[in-house]
Formats: structure tokens, C-alpha cells, sequence
């Protein structure tokens, strides 16, 4: 890419997420949305936190892997349980990291 | 009384501003640790595959959108053209719509300047703990202070990893072997579990979940959009059930 179309590019992206962002931002305040809509909403972070990390961790490569060499399977339960226990975040990140990496070098210790 | 509370308001307003500007910044602070590597790795990812360092940090000042950036970088390195490239960011970061229609009602009251600001750093992880502050039932006006906090720390943040990211460059050509593309997920998981609740939620979650593996291989992560509707609408019609019975 030359440098007038990455110009282009930084320029162009620049227009067009802040033009999903910023609009519905300054507008939807304006209106008074009905009630069920608002109740509804409630429930986009916990869909579209699902939705980012089924794929990442049944289909690291691509299609459904349900084997228990997919370490990002069985890191993703090993942190889950810990989120589920605890409820701190920090220390989920932290264990499931280690559990990654850790069930990484197992897997391909016996492979 | 007004005359003579007048001066405490005034100081206490601003105390409470600072406030809930530190609790945005420590509310994000495991979410910058789970961004980290996502930064050093768009950084490494963008130079590697051709973009120059000028414009790799130009898109992370400017843009400012973690996924868009690397399926960006992705389609450039492929020689995808610049039409492409931006229309494919635009369709990437149409969830950021849902968030700002979200958002909004909480947000009617300040002015238009706050929220193109706002609205200029609002992410995935940003409004995920701002609509939870929001969320919380206290009458704080101040709560966009909060916001602010998330919000900067979270660009700080972003900015110095993706400097990190362009200058190891090559060091790191394959992020996956190394594990760090994990962190994302990861992170998610710990934000996820603690929001399972109620029945609507769960169900909710199984369906977007399933839903998002389905449409996995549509272009574009069309399938995430599609996943979160469902998901949503899930909750929302059992919600529903459930307050009528």
C-alpha cells in the first residue's frame, strides 16, 4: 500500500467508526425509546461477550473442536469455574493463561 | 442556606467527579490487562504484513477499534483495496451501534461535545463496565466521569501497546503459537460468568453462543451480530414470560 492510500485508508476508517459510534450516541438520547426495548438491552453484554468467545474456544481453527487437545476449550472451563468460584476477574485471566500455556506444552509432551 | 452550601456543592461535585473518574480507571484495569497483548500483537500483525509503523499507529490513534484494526491489517496484507478495508470496518463495528443505543438514554443530559467524545472512545470493554456503572442504582450525575476514566486509561493503554507491538515486530510474526491470543477470551470469560443470573440470561447466552458457532463462517463477523440479536431477543421474550407469570 503507498502512503496516499494508507492515508485514504486511516482516514476512511476513521469516518466510518466514528460515524456507527458517535450518531446513535448523540440521537437515540433525543427520542424516549419504549420501555421493552430498554429491558432488552439489558441483555446485549452478556450475548455479545458469548458470542465472541464460543467461536474462539470450539473453533480455534476454524471448525468445531470438541477434542481435549483444544487447549482453548479446556482453558476457556478451567477459567470459567475459576470466574465461577471466585467472581474476580484478575485471578480469572491470571489462571486461565497459565491453564493455556500449561495445557499446551502437556499436549505436546505427549504428542 | 442555598448562599451558604453553594461553595460545598460546588467542591463536592468536583470531589465526586475525580471519583468516579478513578473508579472508571480501576473498574477497567483487569480489561487493559486482557488488552495488552491484543495491542502488541495488532502492532506486530499490522507492520508484518506490510502497513507502515506511521500508519499502524495513525489507525490506532485514530480509529481506535481493537477488532476492525486487525481484520484491517488482515486485508491488507491479503492486497485488499481501501473501499474494501473501510466498508469491511464499518460492518465490524456495527455492534458498536447496539452498545450506543444502549448507552444513550443514561447519557441524554450532557452535551454534544461529551458525547463525541464518548462516542469517539467507546469500545467493547469500555462500555461493558460503564453500562454496568450505569446500571447501578445510585442518583450520581457524574457517572460519565466514569466513562471518561474507562475510556482514557483503555486508549493509553492501547496506544502504548500497539508502539510495543510495532517495534517487536517481527519478533512475534505468529501471535497464536505464543498463546497470547487467548487473553481475549479469556478475559471475556471472567467478565461473562458473573452476569449468569437468572434463567434469561442463561438462555440468552446459550443461544448467542450456538447461534455464534452457526454463523461463524459468515464474512465479516456478521455472525456475531446475528448471534447477539438472538441472544438478546432470547432473554428478552423469557424475561418477559417470566414478569407476566
Amino acid at each position: 500500500m503507498t502512503s496516499q492510500q494508507e492515508f485514504w485508508l486511516i482516514l476512511g476508517m476513521t469516518a466510518v467508526t466514528f460515524g456507527v459510534r458517535y450518531p446513535v450516541l448523540a440521537l437515540v438520547g433525543r427520542f424516549e425509546l419504549p420501555h421493552r426495548l430498554m429491558e432488552a438491552m439489558r441483555f446485549i453484554p452478556p450475548a455479545v461477550l458469548t458470542a465472541i468467545i464460543a467461536p474462539a474456544l470450539l473453533m480455534p481453527g476454524g471448525s468445531v473442536d470438541f477434542d481435549y487437545t483444544n487447549a482453548y476449550l479446556a482453558a476457556g472451563i478451567i477459567a470459567g469455574l475459576t470466574s465461577w468460584r471466585t467472581k474476580n476477574l484478575l485471578l480469572t485471566i491470571v489462571v486461565g493463561m497459565i491453564a493455556f500455556l500449561a495445557w499446551r506444552v502437556l499436549i505436546g509432551a505427549m504428542g | 442556606m442555598p448562599h451558604a452550601s453553594s461553595a460545598t456543592t460546588e467542591h463536592s461535585r468536583s470531589a465526586n467527579r475525580a471519583q468516579e473518574f478513578r473508579r472508571g480507571v480501576r473498574a477497567t484495569f483487569p480489561l487493559v490487562v486482557g488488552a495488552i497483548p491484543f495491542g502488541i500483537i495488532f502492532g506486530a500483525v499490522a507492520v508484518n504484513g506490510g502497513l507502515s509503523p506511521q500508519a499502524t499507529m495513525a489507525m490506532s490513534l485514530f480509529v481506535f477499534a481493537g477488532s476492525a484494526q486487525f481484520v484491517a491489517a488482515g486485508l491488507a496484507a491479503a492486497g485488499a483495496g481501501v473501499a474494501i478495508i473501510v466498508l469491511t470496518t464499518f460492518v465490524v463495528n456495527l455492534r458498536h451501534a447496539l452498545y450506543a443505543a444502549s448507552l444513550a438514554p443514561h447519557m441524554k443530559h450532557l452535551p454534544q461535545r461529551w458525547l463525541a467524545l464518548l462516542g469517539f472512545w467507546l469500545t467493547d470493554e469500555s462500555y461493558l463496565v460503564v453500562i454496568d456503572r450505569y446500571a447501578q442504582a445510585d442518583d450520581s450525575r457524574d457517572k460519565h466521569w466514569f466513562f471518561l476514566g474507562s475510556a482514557l486509561f483503555m486508549y493509553t493503554n492501547w496506544q502504548l501497546c500497539t508502539y510495543i507491538g510495532i517495534r517487536a515486530g517481527q519478533a512475534i510474526a505468529d501471535p497464536a503459537s505464543w498463546g497470547l491470543d487467548f487473553a481475549l477470551p479469556v478475559t471475556f470469560i471472567g467478565m461473562l460468568v458473573p452476569m449468569l443470573r437468572s434463567r434469561p440470561v442463561v438462555a440468552c447466552v446459550l443461544v448467542a453462543g450456538v447461534s455464534a458457532v452457526l454463523f461463524h463462517s459468515l464474512p465479516n463477523q456478521l455472525g456475531l451480530i446475528i448471534a447477539t440479536l438472538l441472544g438478546v431477543a432470547t432473554g428478552a421474550l423469557l424475561q418477559k414470560r417470566k414478569a407476566k407469570a
